[in-house]
């Protein structure tokens, strides 16, 4: 019994990796075929940075059972300061595949650092609290992105929150963040591969963390706080340890978002409100708690509008259709009894049966 | 010296005093039952000793040391455990997991051991494995282990709930009405369990319990609460013959 219980959790676990990398075998075939639009193209990377939005947002909204609105904050963090990192670097640090890699440890720093600090007043309140304060982060952080200016010349950095002009840089400074511009000539060290690479990562963080010890303890914090208290569980220190490695794993997806663009601006479209409840709907639509599902639906998702683009201006009618029909097929009690008669469990099953008979 | 002490503890919310002058000696390996009609301030009396509550007055010592005011972990790691009146198990989370919850401070791997999967790790999870399925056995869960907590029967939910408690390796445990919503049947059975727990873990027990055949069954020493404050103590043949005792439950 305890064995058949280790696997099938075991199994269930391999069958995401597996499934991420399968996508990523049959993707790269396709490519190497030509077989690939290039709008497709152009979504690989951007698709992996949702995955990993997903899934990290995951780890607070199912795993940790508090409501987040402000993932694209700490995306924000993650994009802004590992693209900082890399400008600076672009000479000292040649080697593109070294220079990211320490991007992405400075963009995973900087999502836990905003992380830790947001979460250790909020999280020791009970009730929406988190909520409403990561909401209104995402957009503080968006708006005072956009008026900052930092400019580097030979006497070192200067930094204003006025114009360019205000910088008062020697001749031969350039300039780094350019307020309400953002951040010019990024070096595009995304790769499809790469964002793979970090999505098995994030699966790999999250995944053994919800089957460990700390996990354990997360979870009766979600199910029940006041018998957690009571068997001696630290209440905000797991609390904030979901909701930090969360926060880190989107600066993360910030990095690889940062990269793949040459220019990186705070805009409502990318770092805005929309962007955090999107994730938040890959979450929820994919199952509350459901790593895999969360993955599905983020692909689906992105997919969605771009297929079904030739339908114009009915696109995100359509959109809106599918939504809601994916919640009527998993949570009204019709639509599960039909997922019961009609999964391949029970076909099978009742072929197994007819067989016999 | 007495496993615990409680003197003249009270609280009060507003200008409500819900336990005034409230005091307990407790010795190692009794089995005491705390009694009294509803309102009388019982669970608050639970609440106080388990730091869910602080007191406003008075002072509450577990072996010695003085645990008043401290906070529900503190106090879990110092020696009490407690079931709940409305049970609150980990409900999604399986039955072995619970009892795991439970474990959480005795067998230890930090967050990164668990991340990586170190060898610590796969050694510290098997040994919670089998102290969680030998606490489990005791209390005949062993065949539901991998079921979800919120899915057995009433009953062995109650069980679970002091499997989870007894985890958490406590010197006293603290069971909240254990038998509410039982029948016959299963409140003998319970008071059966509840006296292997006594005999097999030398466990000192502290219960709240409104059915008298249990707790005239089991209960060495009684306390009886009425509104807020001590009706009378001691022995639990003569307690429960008290007329003080049968018309605060029954009215002149």
């Amino acid at each position: 019994m305890k064995m058949k219980a280790l696997s099938k959790n075991t199994r269930s676990n391999l069958i995401t990796y597996g499934m991420v990398v399968t996508a990523y075998v049959v993707m790269e075939i396709l490519l190497k075929a030509g077989m690939v639009s290039s709008l497709l193209r152009g979504l690989l990377v951007p698709l992996c940075m949702y995955v990993i939005l997903a899934v990290s947002l995951n780890l607070v909204v199912g795993i940790s059972g508090e409501l987040s609105l402000g993932h694209a904050g700490f995306m924000c963090v993650g994009a802004f300061s590992s693209a900082l990192f890399s400008l600076c670097m672009k000479e000292a640090v040649p080697a593109g595949a070294l220079r990211f890699f320490l991007a992405i440890l400075i963009g995973a720093a900087a999502g836990a650092l905003f992380g830790f600090l947001i979460g250790v007043p909020v999280l020791r309140l009970r009730g929406d609290y988190l909520a409403i304060v990561t909401l209104a982060f995402g957009e503080i952080i968006k708006n005072v992105v956009n008026i900052i200016f930092l400019g580097r010349d030979v006497n070192g950095f200067h930094i204003s929150i006025e114009d360019a002009f205000s910088l008062n840089m020697e001749p031969g400074g350039e300039v780094l963040i350019n307020g309400p511009q953002g951040i010019t000539g990024t070096p595009q060290d995304s790769s499809f591969f790469i964002g793979i690479v970090l999505i098995l990562i994030t699966l790999f963080v999250v995944i053994n963390m919800v089957n460990s010890r700390t996990g354990r303890a997360i979870m009766a914090i979600r199910d029940n706080r006041i018998a957690a208290e009571s068997v001696g569980i630290n209440v905000t220190k797991y609390k904030l340890l979901a909701f930090t490695v969360s926060a880190s794993l989107a600066g993360v997806a910030g990095v690889l978002y940062a990269h793949n663009l040459s220019t990186l601006a705070a805009q409502p479209k990318n770092f805005g409100y929309n962007m955090s409840i999107m994730i938040l709907v890959f979450v929820v639509l994919g199952g509350i708690g459901n790593i895999r599902g969360s993955i599905i639906a983020a692909v689906v998702l992105t997919l969605l509008p771009e297929m079904l683009r030739s339908l114009n201006d009915y696109r995100m009618l359509m959109y809106a259709v599918v939504l809601i029909a994916t919640m009527i097929f998993t949570s009204s009690p019709g639509g599960q009894a039909f997922r019961e008669r009609y999964s391949l469990k029970a076909l099978i099953g009742r072929k197994n049966q007819e067989k016999e008979a | 010296m007495a496993l615990l002490e409680v003197k003249e503890l009270g609280i009060s919310f507003g200008g409500l005093r819900a336990v005034d002058d409230f005091h307990l000696t407790i010795e190692e390996g009794q089995l005491y039952g705390l009694i009294g009609p509803n309102g009388a301030g019982k669970t608050t009396v639970f609440n106080l000793l388990t730091g869910v509550y602080k007191p406003t007055d008075g002072y509450i010592l577990l072996d010695g040391e003085n645990i008043t005011g401290k906070k529900t972990i503190e106090i879990n790691q110092h020696g009490i455990a407690r079931t709940f009146q409305n049970i609150r198990l980990f409900g999604d989370l399986t039955v072995r997991d619970n009892v795991k919850a439970g474990l959480h401070n005795h067998y230890k791997y930090s967050a990164l051991t668990g991340i990586l999967r170190l060898p610590k790790y796969y050694k510290v999870e098997k040994e919670m494995d089998e102290r969680a399925m030998e606490l489990l056995k005791v209390f005949d869960l062993d065949k539901e282990a991998d079921y979800k907590a919120s899915n057995l029967p009433y009953g062995k939910q109650r069980k679970l709930e002091i499997a989870r408690a007894l985890a958490t390796d406590p010197k006293l445990l603290l069971l909240d009405e254990p038998a509410a919503g039982m029948n016959p049947n299963e409140t003998q059975e319970l008071m059966n369990t509840i006296r292997f727990v006594r005999d097999e873990f030398h466990m000192t027990i502290l219960l709240i319990e409104h059915d008298m055949k249990l707790v005239s069954g089991i209960c060495e020493q009684l306390t009886v609460l009425n509104f807020g404050q001590i009706l009378t103590e001691g022995e639990t043949s003569v307690v429960l013959n008290d007329p003080k005792v049968i018309t605060a439950y029954l009215g002149e």
